[in-house]
């Protein structure tokens, strides 16, 4: 059993303690929106936020994250500066298939929130999620316009 | 192997009246001929207008979509077909993909569909321009009963029909529209003025996909359900003998049984995380008894590409494109230029693992919810596993998460079949998903290739012979068998990109010889292609080099017959601003040089430029000049969108990616070991789109086959040196 935090709600999950947030996440509370891709942090797809920082969930026990905040895809437009990354990704029609697209968006999340106007280098350091379909400039542009409308 | 695209059920007096071979088979193998890509569609689906389109009252529109949405822009292509004839908002339009069904055989002369080819929009075009105009039809018709005056009285602005009264929403009258008789008439806008068709217009599913709310597969709830991890044998084609631990794994967390199915073993648990972690711990003792040939022990990558280089000299069978007699003038030429050429197993890689999730229900029906490019041929295979009716399964064709080739039926190593076995031995509804790991060692792979290219020069500078055997197999010869390939037999599949070039060479002759591979295999994007194209091109700018003749000159000199091609050629320059093959001296510093290729895939031509330069050994390419001429176009901002997706998954392939086996297993299991582009490597990307007026070819894959040879070219331009084996990464490149 663990006790863990979401999207700012309190829960209680009936899972060992080992089990991976991402399966907490998707199995227990049924937040699909973050995605299962590798399950060895090489993908990025399952990426949440951990008290604001980018966190790929598939490596993260669910008893480390007790008493800290989760932050999954389906909020992100709480957040002011997610909200302003969907708005560019819609402008911008960035996905393709899309199935990356929860981790890009977290993962750009937590760029802007502790680099508001990063240069190419910040984005290429911060965006190492994979994307199949190849959407990395698209993905590039979104962060630049989000960035730009703050 | 079983045949992964079920032929049986169809007409077979049609199939015949087109030739030897089944619709599919004709068109995934052959050359794409525009009067056959053009006439392939067939229009008999076309006035359905009740199986496709709904209209509520509050005026949203639900589009039945024959084709899978993966990423590449179908569903919003085809309802700004609709939408343009229909006269509505595109953004009024919820698209899904159909179910399994005699109305959504929009291909092959109106007898089956797939998602793949890239056929969707260039074979429905006028389908679902008709299909919008008579629900138009309907909704005026309607309008003028409600009215009392003639429908030609009557027009339409987006949503409404007019009146000079006044204007009617579509969702009032759309009940009334739907009792009326269909109009056999209602023919499409003629002349160009479109509205939607041409333009740039927003897809439809971005919101979705942006905010985690869009679902896929693996993302299916179904109330009950027991989810499945799997794990197969080590070397495909083994079964399990026997779990020596049963008893353990049943005891761990959440486990509700074990089971042994055909190549693997099962557990069901009450989450998939608890299954998986009982799958991993199972000792198995496997066998070979299930009467499938297992991969042989001693099957490697390396000892294939040995095996393939063993026939390079053998007589095969001839492509269609033959001319001339280029082996004599080869044997008496003075100067002859030879190479091989080599290109590794390949993974998919979608991102999202396969699933299924399947319900058997109380009214003997069946429900499944799994990724697939070919309702029809999902419902026939899990019919068969399932021991029902085609009419009581119901197939239903989720978001992918990506596909490129994988979600066809590749044999029944696949999660349908194993979510059948285990729901009906649990008596519950099941979810399979396979691990990244599972996926990799039971993907259905690019095939391995190789080509032994040979060509001599004319007096004139260009090359009078060239003649290359290509020893393999593609999946149109692994998955449907030689019988129906024609006499004799050829695989275009293993062929095209080397055969089937518009290049005027007098004495040509591309030989197929069938080396079969002990492995599965699939469609990949741009399938042969994604390979032949690389070895075709690549050697052209070896030819070039020893006639003395610059590569742009060389193809232009080749190509003097085509405006078509010239006009590309002239298109893809200016984009790059002029052609400079280099090396020169980039204003970064960087030295850099260019390399071009061309390609003819899917009806559609392209011609690529590729600018490059070395760091620490490995290729950096800076940018990538595109021109694509699919003769006319529908979404322009979609087609910019996957011409730069497959020149992505192209450059990808060229660098890094490859699948290895050893002792009969497959090497890299995970993303760790099996390399694909990341943003560190990702060029950017410039596309020109030329729209020549010529029959429409597809956009999904046409991007992918040029981007490897012009890589290779611009490597050679910059350091001299010749691969002619991918991927590129594996080798350290020049000093710098």
């Amino acid at each position: 059993m663990a006790e863990i935090t979401v999207n700012g709600e309190a829960r209680r999950v009936e899972v060992e303690g080992d089990t991976p947030l991402l399966w907490v996440l998707r199995d227990t509370l049924g937040l699909t929106g973050t995605k299962y891709g590798c399950g060895v942090a090489q993908c990025g797809a399952c990426t949440v936020l951990v008290d604001g920082v980018a966190t790929r969930s598939c490596q993260v026990p669910v008893d480390s994250v007790a008493g800290r905040a989760v932050t999954t895809i389906e909020a992100i437009e709480a957040d002011p500066i997610g909200a302003r990354l969907v708005a560019a990704w819609v402008a911008l029609d960035v996905p393709q298939c899309g199935y990356c697209q929860s981790g890009q968006l977290m993962a750009a999340t937590a760029l802007l929130k502790e680099t508001p106007k990063p240069d190419e280098a910040a984005i290429a350091a911060a965006m190492t999620n994979l994307c199949r379909c190849g959407t990395y400039n698209a993905i590039a542009a979104g962060i630049r316009q989000a960035s730009e409308a703050a | 192997m079983k045949a992964p695209l079920n032929l049986s059920p169809l007409n077979l007096s049609r199939r015949g009246a087109l030739g030897l071979a089944g619709g599919l088979l004709l068109a995934l193998g052959l050359p794409q001929r525009p009067a056959r890509a053009q006439s392939m569609g067939g229009m008999q689906h076309a006035r359905k207008v009740p199986a496709y389109l709904s209209i509520k009252p509050d005026g949203r529109i639900t589009l039945q979509n024959p084709f899978a949405e993966g990423g590449q822009g179908i569903h919003t292509a085809v309802a700004q077909l609709v939408a343009e004839e229909l006269d509505a908002d595109l953004a009024s339009f919820t698209v899904e993909t159909a179910p399994a069904g005699a109305d959504y055989q929009v291909l092959f002369n109106g007898t089956r569909r797939v998602t793949g080819g890239s056929f969707s929009i260039r074979n429905t075009t006028t389908h679902f321009r008709i299909l919008g105009a008579t629900a138009r039809a309907m909704l005026l018709e309607a309008a003028a009963q409600r009215l009392s005056v003639p429908a030609a009285s009557l027009s339409t602005e987006p949503g409404f029909v007019i009146h000079p009264g006044g204007r009617i929403p579509y969702g009032e009258l759309a009940e009334a529209a739907a009792a009326l008789p269909i109009p056999t008439d209602a023919q499409p806008k003629s002349g160009a003025a479109f509205r939607l068709i041409g333009k740039p217009e927003k897809r439809l599913d971005t919101r979705a996909k942006s905010t985690g709310q869009a679902r896929y597969g693996i993302d299916m709830q179904v109330e009950g359900m027991l989810q499945a991890a799997i794990l197969h044998a080590p070397r495909a084609g083994a079964d399990p003998g026997a779990v020596l631990n049963e008893a353990a794994l049943r005891a761990m967390p959440g486990v509700h049984s074990v089971h042994r199915l055909p190549g693997a073993v099962a557990v069901l648990a009450d989450s998939f995380w608890r299954a998986r972690k009982a799958v991993e711990s199972a000792q198995v003792a496997w066998t070979a008894v299930g009467g499938q040939a297992v991969v042989p022990e001693d099957f490697s990558s390396s000892s294939m590409l040995e095996t393939l280089r063993s026939q390079a000299d053998a007589p095969g069978n001839p492509a269609s494109d033959t001319q001339g007699d280029a082996p004599a003038i080869l044997r008496v030429a003075t100067k002859t230029i030879t190479a091989d050429y080599d290109a590794p197993y390949l993974a998919h890689a979608q991102l999202e693992p396969p699933s299924a999730t399947v319900r058997f229900n109380a009214d003997g029906t069946l429900d499944v919810w799994t990724p697939n490019q070919a309702p029809e041929q999902f419902r026939a295979i899990a019919a068969r596993e399932a021991s029902l009716a085609e009419d009581r399964i119901r197939i239903h064709t989720p978001l992918l998460g990506g596909f490129f080739g994988r979600h066809f039926t590749y044999g029944t190593i696949h999660p349908m079949n194993q979510a059948i076995r285990l729901a009906r031995a649990a008596s519950r509804p099941v979810k399979v998903i396979w691990t990244r790991e599972e996926e990799f060692a039971r993907d259905a792979y690019r095939p391995m290739g190789f080509a032994r290219l040979r060509a001599s020069l004319g007096a004139d500078g260009r090359i009078e012979a060239l003649h290359a055997t290509i020893p393999g197999e593609g999946p149109v010869a692994k998955h449907f068998g030689t019988s129906r390939l024609g006499n004799p037999p050829l695989d275009t599949s293993a062929v095209e990109g080397v055969a089937f070039k518009p290049y005027a060479i007098p004495n040509r002759r591309i030989e197929w010889v069938h080396v079969p591979h002990p492995i599965n295999v699939g469609f990949w994007r741009s399938v042969g292609h994604s390979m032949n194209d690389f070895f075709l091109e690549a050697f052209l700018d070896e030819v070039a080099e020893v006639a003395g003749q610059d590569p742009l000159a060389f193809r232009r000199a080749h190509l003097a017959h085509s405006p078509r091609h010239q006009a590309l050629l002239d298109a893809v320059l200016d984009l790059a601003g002029g052609w400079r093959r280099g090396p020169f001296e980039a204003p970064d510093g960087t030295r850099r040089a260019r390399g071009i290729a061309m390609a003819s895939p899917f009806g559609t031509e392209v011609a690529t430029i590729a600018e490059v330069s070395l760091r620490q050994g490995e290729v950096v390419v800076h940018d990538l000049f595109i021109a694509i001429d699919p003769g006319s176009i529908v979404n322009p901002a979609i087609i910019r969108a996957q011409v730069e997706s497959a020149a992505a998954i192209g450059l990808s392939a060229a660098c890094f990616e490859e699948m290895g086996f050893e002792d009969g297993r497959p090497i890299p299991r995970n993303f760790d070991a099996y390399r694909i582009l990341s943003r560190a490597e990702m060029p950017k990307v410039h596309v020109r789109i030329v729209e020549s007026g010529a029959p429409m070819g597809g956009v999904g894959e046409p991007g992918t086959p040029g981007v490897p040879p012009a890589v290779a070219n611009a490597i050679a331009a910059l350091t001299g040196r010749r691969i002619r084996s991918l991927p590129f990464a594996k080798e350290r490149i020049g000093a710098a």
